[in-house]
């Protein structure tokens, strides 16, 4: 009885998938039959419309900014459960595990190095719809930054506390602005800001918004991870 | 043809590191080689013309998955060692 059900379930699911398959046009300039080619009107929209010069975040942010907001939730539930699992353990110890001997050189090259790079990140990610970057790009390589100091300097520290505000702040700055879309009588995640003039800072209308709360959000896990990876109290026999 | 040639090194260098990574016994330069592999992947994403995911490969491929490799190598051991395998795992466990 129990093989014959799964042997029925697994039959509706390969029949449903397989029609999925069997609707989209591969080679055909409709990817799915009977609609207009998507990407022609997702590129003419970018320049016309949104006035964002880069096509990818105008991609990744507006037409399918729910997924970005699917990706970061994804990003924070594996920093959550990383910090839960390792948390016994920090708790008990409450210093640094992982200890790396750094020269001076080492040391007082890195903080001549930790603000450009977060100038850097910051830039990647505030320009993130003119220039090649974004927040994800950003925010990891701000990550990066913290990373340097926490490798160079044995008694840095980064608080908890502060990480969780500015992760959270943004987290909520970006599911915010898309319940403001609502608001002003659209859809979740709507352009309802001027969308100004192309090739501008300021243009793209809630695009660098939701890229700079990204860019906070992604660089703040991302140390956090670091962080918490560090403090982790293990067998030091390497 | 000269980005043609140009491309197919890369890819025979990426090869290359990826069998080194496999057969090297000491992690360490293992993990080295997969940051290489990486590295030499933004490049090929540059060239493609993807300059946005070669930023992300390689700010997260090259710097941070390398670097939490590393961290966990010095967390525990370094050297490959298939003889007492079992018995590590067994003591881990506990």
């Amino acid at each position: 009885m129990k093989k014959v059900l799964v042997i029925l379930l697994l039959a509706v699911l390969g029949y449903y998938t397989a029609a999925t398959f069997f609707d989209i046009g591969f080679g055909q300039p409709h990817f799915i039959k009977g609609l207009e080619p998507v990407k022609d009107i997702y590129l003419a929209q970018t320049v016309k419309t949104l006035k964002v010069s880069n096509a990818v975040t105008s991609i990744v942010v507006n037409f399918r900014g729910f997924d970005t907001l699917g990706e970061v939730t994804v990003l924070f539930l594996a920093v959550t459960v990383l910090g839960s699992v390792l948390y016994k353990k920090r708790h008990e110890v409450g210093e640094r595990s992982v200890l790396f001997s750094a020269s001076s050189i080492v040391t007082s090259g890195s903080k001549l190095l930790f603000p450009a790079i977060i100038l850097l990140g910051a830039y990647v990610f505030i320009h993130g719809h003119l220039s090649p970057g974004g927040g994800f790009q950003g925010g990891v390589i701000i990550a990066t930054g913290f990373l340097l100091m926490l490798l160079s300097y044995e008694n840095y520290s980064v608080s908890h506390t502060a990480l969780s505000v500015v992760e959270s702040l943004a987290g909520i700055t970006f599911a915010g602005v898309g319940l403001l879309g609502f608001l002003h009588g659209g859809t979740f995640l709507q352009n309802f800001l001027p969308t100004g003039v192309l090739n501008n800072l300021f243009s793209g209308g809630i695009i660098p918004i939701i890229y700079i709360a990204v860019g906070f959000k992604v660089g703040a896990e991302l140390t956090g991870v670091i962080y918490t990876v560090l403090h982790e109290k293990g067998q030091s026999n390497g | 043809m000269i980005y043609f040639i140009l491309i197919c090194i890369l890819f025979l260098l990426m090869i290359g590191a990826s069998v080194y990574a496999i057969i090297q016994k000491d992690l360490l330069y293992a993990v080295m080689a997969t940051g290489i592999i990486s590295l030499i992947l933004s490049i090929l994403y540059y060239l493609l013309q993807a300059p946005d995911v070669a930023l992300t490969e390689a700010a997260i491929g090259v710097a941070l998955t390398t670097i939490i490799f590393v961290i966990t190598i010095r967390n525990t051991v370094r050297m490959e060692d298939e003889s007492d395998k079992k018995e590590k795992f067994k003591s881990a466990v506990k």
